[in-house]
């Protein structure tokens, strides 16, 4: 009796195995085959196969030597660094006025921040190109971060909002009764428990920045403000006349690096942001 | 003595509004100062005759931008390739994520690892996976086309472009609508499935008369996020067709217009009538499914 049941559960563990396998190959085989292109040589580029027959870092090399893809990544980072920081700080004030203090027009911000949560970009393109042409802002840092922002803050005050709801703020009361500075409660209670809260947001908001296309291809036109994703579609190979494919591939990788490792480093974090956001709306 | 204590409580109350009020000013203002504004301006390009290549001509000229945008048939065929793109994929990723919600909240070895290898789609830089999809369909560099359509360019067909748009719209945000499903499938309480089964019922029906009216509102909420957003799509037309062969959505079609025909009046008509679109696309969803939509008044809610 005893060894069916554990043959049974055997059985399951197997079948689950199998789904979670599907899962990953599901999740991976883009990113894969992404991959292989960008360590294949010219030469067998077209070959269609899966798994490159020479493997090179020829095409790492080039577009390091590049200034088109070199200024693309500087302005990538330092746009979704900024954006993400100003976004998370504004949305920080926000969700703790949204978690602890009653307030009318509350209801109106949460709101407010949703509808832009839904908001068709596109309506955005054709208004702000006009506005950022006549303000000068065309093709800047700041023309790309203003919009990063503005999309991030949603993002930033539903997940810490949610977060500081959960977050025990008589600690706080019984820490100054116990004789610590309103300082020293903020620093040693409140602060460590509403950390992991600003480290999701700053993650989400740093994916969405990372990942926009329709802005950083419509409000720059010049490698000044050029992020990564929008450069891409100007990429041309080590010469002006040679296929792109392999300079591409590689790229791709290099902004696809750090979306990994904040997925295997944060993983718990960002699906309990994702889904937080969610239920508490 | 009382009317005291009222008066120092509504002071206090009264200094509370105004901190939340300072602390929410900054956020609101950035949100309307970025959104608010451009939507009115556009409102007001959308009434010119406004080309950048004829500055000299602009002038006001009422709704006849939208006259020649609701009469062109580009238009229409990029709202038809939209809301087929929208429709066909929202209804596949419900599925498919549901299962994946499923795997998610129930394997019995490996739970890390999905929702790890989830995030991944959810994660990656759309541009970057479309040109994966695109090299992968593309004849000769590309081990699918290879495998499914050795003699052909699916990519330059009207009807297999719109079906590796949709796949690669789908790979993209499925783990999306997997987890906001998640979020509702914590909800289940485990002893209503445990009940349900003592009393008989098989795992479908549990499933279906247990597990799916608890979630309906984690349902409701996945659903109208993600048809919204993927009535925006973008990067995954522009990438992998670019538009061509009428498989352009909207905000294909209005970005070629504003910087490539550099057409500010056409290409402000056409922000004006996708935002009008979308705000019916809400507003019917909340109308049909009333409270289980988020946000509102209940945004206090715990």
């Amino acid at each position: 009796m005893a060894g069916l049941a554990t043959e049974h559960s055997s059985a399951r563990k197997w079948r689950w195995g199998l789904l979670d396998a599907i899962v990953v190959v599901y999740a991976f085989i883009p990113v894969l085959w992404i991959a292989s292109l960008s360590f294949k040589t010219p030469e067998t580029l077209t070959d269609g196969r899966f798994v490159p027959r020479v493997w090179t870092l020829e095409n790492y090399r080039t577009i390091f030597t590049t200034d088109q893809f070199v200024r693309a990544l500087g302005n990538s980072i330092g746009i979704a660094l900024i954006a993400t920081f100003i976004a998370v700080v504004l949305g920080m004030l926000a969700a703790y006025a949204i978690a602890r203090l009653d307030f009318p027009g509350k209801g109106l911000l949460v709101g407010v921040a949703l509808l832009i949560a839904m908001f068709p970009q596109v309506s955005l393109v054709s208004p702000l190109f006009e506005i950022e042409r006549n303000l000068g802002l065309f093709d800047t840092w700041t023309g790309l971060i203003l919009p990063y922002i503005t999309f991030g803050l949603p993002l930033a005050i539903y997940t810490l909002s949610a977060f500081f709801r959960q977050i025990p703020w008589d600690l706080e009361k019984a820490a100054k009764i116990d004789g610590a500075t309103q300082a020293q409660a903020f620093r040693r209670v409140i602060a460590p428990l509403a950390a992991p809260g600003v480290v999701t947001a700053s993650i989400l908001v740093f994916i969405f920045c990372w990942n926009d296309f329709l802005f950083a291809i419509s409000l720059t036109s010049t490698e000044r403000a050029r992020t990564v994703p929008a450069a891409l579609s100007f990429f041309t190979g080590a010469s002006q006349f040679e296929d792109p494919t392999g300079s591409i591939s590689a790229a791709a990788m290099v902004i696809t690096i750090p979306i990994i490792l904040f997925v295997l480093l944060f993983q718990r974090r960002i699906v309990a942001g994702l889904t937080a956001g969610a239920v508490k709306g | 003595m009382a009317r005291q204590t009222r008066r120092a409580l509504s002071e206090n109350k009264r200094a509370e509004r105004r901190l939340a009020w300072l602390l929410c000013a900054p956020a609101a203002l950035v949100m309307l100062a970025v959104t608010g504004w451009p939507i009115i301006y556009s409102v007001w390009l959308s009434l010119q005759r406004y080309d950048l290549k004829f500055p000299e001509q602009r002038e006001f000229i009422g709704l006849d931008n939208y006259a020649s945008v609701l009469t062109n048939q580009y238009w229409w065929s990029a709202f038809g390739v939209t809301m087929l793109i929208t429709v066909v994929s929202v209804a596949i990723e419900l599925v498919l994520g549901m299962g994946l919600a499923i795997i998610m909240h129930r394997a019995l070895v490996g739970r890390g690892l999905v929702r790890t290898s989830v995030l991944i789609p959810y994660g990656i830089v759309t541009v970057v996976a479309a040109f994966s999809w695109r090299y992968a369909w593309t004849p000769g560099t590309g081990y699918l086309a290879n495998l499914f359509t050795p003699d052909s360019a699916p990519l330059t067909d009207r009807t297999s472009a719109l079906a590796i748009i949709i796949l690669a719209e789908i790979w993209k945000t499925t783990p999306f609508m997997a987890l906001l499903l998640l979020a509702g499938l914590a909800l289940v309480p485990d002893d209503l499935l445990k009940a349900a089964a003592v009393d008989g019922a098989t795992a479908w029906q549990r499933f279906i008369r247990v597990t799916v009216p608890v979630m309906k509102p984690a349902i409701l909420v996945a659903l109208l996020f993600r048809t919204l957003d993927a009535f925006r799509i973008f990067d995954n037309v522009f990438v992998l067709t670019g538009g061509a062969n009428e498989t352009s959505s909207v905000s294909m079609l209005t970005y070629n217009n504003l910087l490539k025909g550099l057409n500010l009046g056409i290409g402000s008509t056409m922000s004006v009538l996708v935002f009008l679109t979308v705000a019916i696309i809400a507003f019917v969803f909340i109308k049909l499914f009333g409270t289980a939509a988020p946000g509102g008044s209940n945004g206090g809610r715990r």
